[in-house]
């Protein structure tokens, strides 16, 4: 076990890069799918068909094939005629794609889950179309979003471990490495478990303060900075309180 | 002449298999304060919603100060008018709904100069003052920050109101606005409305059961039922000598509720 310890210490700059590179494919995808999801969910509730039929039909395909898959696509079809790309930016574009398809759904759900009133109103003001959304019905749509993200996000990052089989030396790939230097499988993937939960948690905390702080802005709960006010050990500030 | 403030010629409206309004021709003077009364599914609403653009007429036309809104007509055809075009007309025309519909994720100030500002390009400053001048006249002067949320129902719905006249409106069309409310509520918001209706010359389409309002604030009183006019009146003749029997029948079930 000693030994076992001494390689992971060894390792340490290297579990760095690949802290590193799992983060970018993260971040990458998750911006990625952001845009992909916020375009293609705008797509799935406009008026027009020639927009809506092809929305949806991009959706389904992206959500109805496999990550492993499309990733194999990007990273060892593609090449086969002629279009060869970078490793991450496979990962990234397979990672956004798929995701993005599936927050299209969130998109979706979420925009026609704002009262009707609020787009009357804003008919009645003349407010543009455009000006509706971005000012009206996005805004009110996005703190019901997030929690659904937050879920979306988490599985992205562990989606993101396929990264090693196009040859990516991620956090998962750091982890094989780990298991063939130490020969101890209960350890590394020990560790590995560790760590991805790490990673995921971070970045569930961080959606949290994102939910807090989207809510409190439509008038729903308390602002981030009561919400942070009452960690433990910290007292929670309070007029009257005797 | 002067034309019309508003103008419906055979506008017929259809909910799937149900005929709402059925050729329905009526016009509205400026300046005219009409009420229009009648059971629920009577077809008053629709006819709200259709002016606001929130529903598609079926057939017919609609015209304000004399302008098509929604359709035209080229020839005998009936053509749908662009939504540049029918924008055009509609920042004459101003609602406030049942609900209130206020936007949460702004506080009171920023509901009310949202559209001044973006709509009609008025400057952030002037048009700050003019709200800050509406909410003094609902009563509201100090809760230009609030978040809508913190505010009561009565209190959203006289925002709603200075939101509405925060447009200038030529033309404002009021759809159950107390319906909702605690009837404690009701009499702030019915003396806003009240006072709005002594000191402008807004042409007001007003859907209500408050009968007494009706009467105080409305010269002329519009009975609809199955999305016809039924009888048509001033508030006075109207509530007190109706001629019809359908219209008695109404008025003695909603007094007496």
């Amino acid at each position: 076990m000693s030994d076992d310890l001494q390689i992971l210490l060894d390792s340490l700059p290297r579990l760095g890069d690949a802290v590193l590179v799992t983060l970018q494919l993260t971040v990458g995808g998750a911006a990625l799918a952001f845009v992909v999801a916020v375009l293609l969910g705008l797509g799935s509730r406009t008026g027009s068909l020639l927009v809506r039929g092809p929305s949806r039909v991009v959706v389904e395909l992206l959500r109805g094939t496999s990550l492993v898959v499309q990733l194999f696509w990007l990273f060892y079809v593609l090449p086969v005629f002629g279009f060869r790309l970078e490793s991450l930016v496979c990962g990234i574009l397979a990672l956004g794609l798929n995701f993005g398809a599936y927050g299209a759904e969130v998109v979706r759900g979420s925009l026609a889950a704002v009262p009707t009133g609020q787009w009357e109103a804003a008919v009645a003001l003349d407010l543009s179309p455009v000006h509706r959304m971005r000012r009206v019905v996005f805004p009110q749509a996005w703190p019901l979003m997030i929690p659904m993200f937050t879920n979306l996000l988490i599985q992205l990052v562990k989606g993101s471990a396929l990264a090693t089989y196009i040859l990516l030396h991620d956090l998962n790939y750091f982890i094989e490495q780990l298991r063939r230097g130490t020969q101890d499988t209960v350890f590394s993937y020990g560790v590995g478990l560790v760590l991805y939960f790490l990673l995921a948690y971070a970045l569930t905390l961080l959606m949290n303060a994102l939910e807090v702080r989207a809510k409190h802005r439509v008038g729903a709960g308390p602002s981030l900075r009561q919400v942070l006010s009452v960690v433990p050990g910290r007292r929670p500030v309070r007029a009257g309180a005797a | 002449m002067a034309p019309p403030a508003i103008e419906l010629r055979g506008v017929v409206k259809r909910f799937g298999a149900n005929t709402v309004l059925d050729g329905l021709d009526f016009s509205v003077a400026k300046g005219d304060r009409v009420t229009l009364i009648g059971p629920s599914g009577s077809g008053k609403t629709t006819i709200l919603r259709l002016l606001m653009t929130l529903e598609e007429s079926d057939a017919g036309l609609i015209l304000v100060d004399g302008d098509p809104y929604t359709h035209e007509m080229k020839g005998r055809r009936r053509v749908a008018l662009s939504e540049r075009r029918r924008s055009l007309v509609r920042k004459r025309v101003g609602m406030v709904f049942q609900q209130f519909n206020l936007f949460p994720n702004m506080t009171v100030l920023e509901n009310i100069v949202e559209a001044p500002v973006h709509v009609l390009g008025i400057s952030k400053e002037q048009a700050v003052h003019r709200a800050k001048e509406l909410l003094d006249q609902v009563g509201l002067g100090d809760k230009a920050d609030a978040r809508c949320t913190q505010l009561s129902g009565g209190q959203q719905q006289r925002v709603a109101i200075a939101r509405a006249l925060a447009m200038d409106p030529e033309i404002l069309l009021l759809d159950e606005v107390t319906s909702a409310l605690d009837p404690e509520l009701v009499a702030d918001v019915l003396g806003v409305l009240r006072e709005v209706a002594e000191t402008t010359d807004i042409t007001m389409l007003i859907v209500t059961h408050e009968m007494q309002f009706a009467r105080d604030v409305s010269n002329r009183v519009l009975m609809f039922d199955h999305g016809r006019i039924v009888e048509e009146a001033d508030p006075e003749t109207m509530f007190s000598a109706p001629r019809e029997e359908r219209t008695q029948e109404f008025l003695k079930a909603v007094l007496a509720g």
